[in-house]
């Protein structure tokens, strides 16, 4: 932890160097820590989208958890608004940051009525003076995502993914944030529905100006949503750069392989595309290559890429890449 | 653009050679239709849905109908029978000595005398005992001292178990190894030779003679209550710990401390409730256990203290006569098979009513 780092004021949400390891058991009584997150820095601005992208595992939901405090980080500097977030500061915090969760039948609990899940952080954050003004903010955030008011008193499992995300969406919106973590929020939707969501989303956006971080594996849904977008590899970044420029000119070699899996629409042109196919399997975190962690499956990887590990460095129109091949 | 995509008459003309079923058979559906899609199941809650359930097994609403009337019968009987569970027939203010170890439905002589006079006796349901006291006032005596024993027992256990099983499983780490082990240490002590020598203890410690209903049940029934407060609730401890562990995982939960819930709120709002039909079907299930145990203690001499009865204290004394009052035996053991299959079968159907993988 830097003591002295100072955040700029620009930013709503600002993370440098985090790093989360997990004791995992090896053996008797030897413990190895398993890097889950290994050194990220991102910022997010007030009402901007951050996309993660990153395969399973890549820790992409550690990130977020992280940053929201569900896991205290094992080293590094979280920030917002300007105020380092510890376990001491995030109580105050809480009415401003919020998540979405990714299995919308999981992350709402079926024992409770739509209402008294939309209105727990109401509750908790004391944010009405008595059971009308109370009724009626549950009211008007259903109405904010779509849901119908009839519906406030039934239990979840009445409901649809779609519908019950949406009530965790809700759920989310309630304090007014300023901050929101989406996680693979719209994963386990299908297609259809996943576009209202994002629609919905975009939406919100634009009316309360909140900002997003938005942990996804789909790229085309990353690159819709997101003002810039970060890729992940191994509990690290690799590339991050405006949603545009790293669609169009992707410079990491892995962010190239995942942009060569994207599906395209048109089979005239998705005929002609080139795909990029990595070789081998996505290494154990618990015994992570030296150097660069992609070097095992990367075809221009060097001697250097064995011995040093790249850092994040700038290539122009805030486009930054962690790779020794230029 | 939707709209356009769905016009009947720019749809593409089919060809008569293609299997491709026509377009132009279909049409749009209307705001009504669409709407019927929406319409969703009558709203029911975790609770009555369970309950519905409940009430299509036959068995367990057999054994709370069985129940029922036994908890009526302890209630009403008493005060209908002219009969005392602690003192000798009497006939007409005589003490009657020649009732003793009567069967079902039979007078004594004295009595017999005194109906012939034109008295009026209230029959002997079950007999007599040896000493000449109704069998019936008895029996119920001792069923409401076992339902007593079953219900306060699984109290004890049931708050105690859920309180310490919480609080493990909810904080976890280090907190749930250093209580659970205490569990294993308790887990591991004979309960048998607790309740003896908590018994004898008791009997030096505390004088409850008297005539409260502690002072008649008598130290061992304190030293019962005692143990099973001390070392039966080991069980559901683990129970429910093993529940929260599994729950806590849950997004909602994770949910809730995003939204700032404390401990306190996330184990009230979402643990607990997530995991009451266990820990309810558990408590059911430990009724029968405790009344068991309580007859088993009394059936050896450490039960409740004479001449207050208990069903297992009633067992052990027609132990003695059983081949020629083999009578005395049935009543006490019969109630016993009744009020510990009746818990058993509702608590088996609270747990198919109420376990959501058994859902149809």
């Amino acid at each position: 932890m830097d003591k002295n780092y100072v955040p700029d004021k620009e930013n709503l949400v600002e993370v440098n160097d985090l790093k989360m390891y997990f004791p995992v058991k090896t053996g008797l009584f030897t413990r190895t820590p398993l890097k889950a997150v290994d050194g990220v820095s991102f910022a997010i601005k007030p009402g901007e989208t951050l996309g993660l992208v990153g395969e399973s595992g890549c820790g992409k939901t550690t990130v977020g958890r992280a940053v929201i405090r569900l896991y205290t980080p094992t080293d590094g500097d979280l920030f917002f608004d300007g105020k380092r977030i510890d376990s001491q500061s995030i109580g105050s915090m809480r009415k401003d940051m919020q998540m979405v969760f990714q299995d919308p039948y999981s992350s709402l609990n079926p024992r409770m009525t739509v209402e008294d899940i939309i209105g727990e952080p109401l509750d908790v954050h004391k944010l009405y003076a008595n059971a009308k003004e109370r009724r009626e903010k549950v009211l008007h955030l259903m109405e904010l995502v779509g849901l119908n008011a009839e519906h406030a008193t039934r239990y979840v499992h009445e409901f649809s993914g779609g519908q019950r995300q949406r009530i965790g969406i809700a759920r989310a919106l309630a304090t007014n944030p300023r901050f929101i973590i989406c996680d693979e929020a719209v994963s386990a939707l299908d297609v259809s529905i996943q576009a209202q969501v994002i629609n919905m989303f975009e939406e919100l956006q634009e009316k309360l100006g909140v900002a997003y971080l938005f942990i996804a594996h789909d790229l085309l849904v990353v690159h819709h949503i997101s003002d810039r977008i970060a890729v992940m590899y191994l509990g690290r970044m690799v590339e991050t750069a405006d949603a545009d420029e790293l669609n169009n000119n992707p410079m990491h070699p892995y962010t190239q392989s995942l942009l060569s899996a994207v599906p395209y629409p048109d089979p005239e042109i998705a005929k002609s595309r080139k795909r990029i196919i990595l070789e081998g399997d996505v290494p154990s975190p618990l015994h992570m290559p030296s150097g660069c962690a992609f070097r095992t499956r990367c075809k221009y990887a060097t001697e250097q890429c064995a011995q040093e590990c790249p850092k994040l460095t700038d290539r122009g129109n805030g486009h930054l890449v962690a790779c020794w091949n230029k | 653009m939707a709209n356009e995509a769905y016009d009947v008459n720019k749809m593409p003309e089919k060809n008569p050679l293609s299997l491709q079923i026509d377009l132009k058979k279909f049409e749009k559906a209307t705001e009504d239709e669409k709407k019927q899609a929406d319409i969703m199941s009558e709203s029911t809650s975790f609770f009555r849905d369970g309950m519905k359930r409940l009430r299509r097994n036959p068995l367990a609403m057999m054994s709370i109908v069985v129940l029922v009337i036994i908890i009526a019968m302890i209630i009403v009987v008493p005060s209908v029978v002219p009969y005392s569970y602690s003192d000798i027939i009497t006939v007409n203010g005589k003490r009657d000595k020649t009732a003793t170890n009567m069967s079902p439905f039979t007078y004594s002589k004295l009595e017999q005398q005194y109906i012939d006079e034109g008295g009026k006796v209230f029959p002997h349901i079950m007999g007599t005992d040896e000493l000449g006291r109704d069998y019936f006032v008895r029996v119920i005596y001792g069923t409401r001292i076992s339902l007593v024993v079953g219900v306060f027992a699984s109290m004890i256990v049931l708050v105690i178990g859920v309180l310490y099983g919480s609080v493990a499983g909810y904080f976890g780490g280090k907190v749930d190894l250093i209580m659970m082990r205490i569990v294993d240490v308790i887990y591991s002590l004979p309960d048998l030779l607790m309740i003896i020598l908590l018994s004898v203890v008791l009997n030096e410690v505390i004088n409850v003679s008297g005539n409260s209903l502690l002072g008649r049940l008598g130290t061992n029934m304190i030293s019962l209550f005692l143990v099973f407060g001390l070392l039966y609730w080991v069980g559901m401890a683990r129970l429910v710990r093993g529940q929260i562990l599994t729950i806590k995982q849950n997004e909602y939960v994770l949910a809730a401390r995003v939204s700032g819930a404390g401990s306190g709120r996330i184990i009230r709002r979402h643990i607990l409730p997530n995991c009451i039909s266990v820990i309810i079907i558990s408590a059911a299930l430990q009724i029968p256990s405790a009344i068991f145990t309580e007859s088993f203690l009394s059936f050896i001499s450490l039960g409740v203290k004479a001449p207050m009865p208990s069903l297992g204290s009633l067992a052990n004394a027609a132990r003695s006569g059983v081949t020629t009052y083999t009578y005395k035996l049935i009543f006490p053991a019969v109630m016993i098979a009744l009020i510990t299959l009746a818990f058993n079968l509702l608590g088996d159907g609270l747990r198919d009513a109420f376990d959501p993988k058994l859902r149809r």
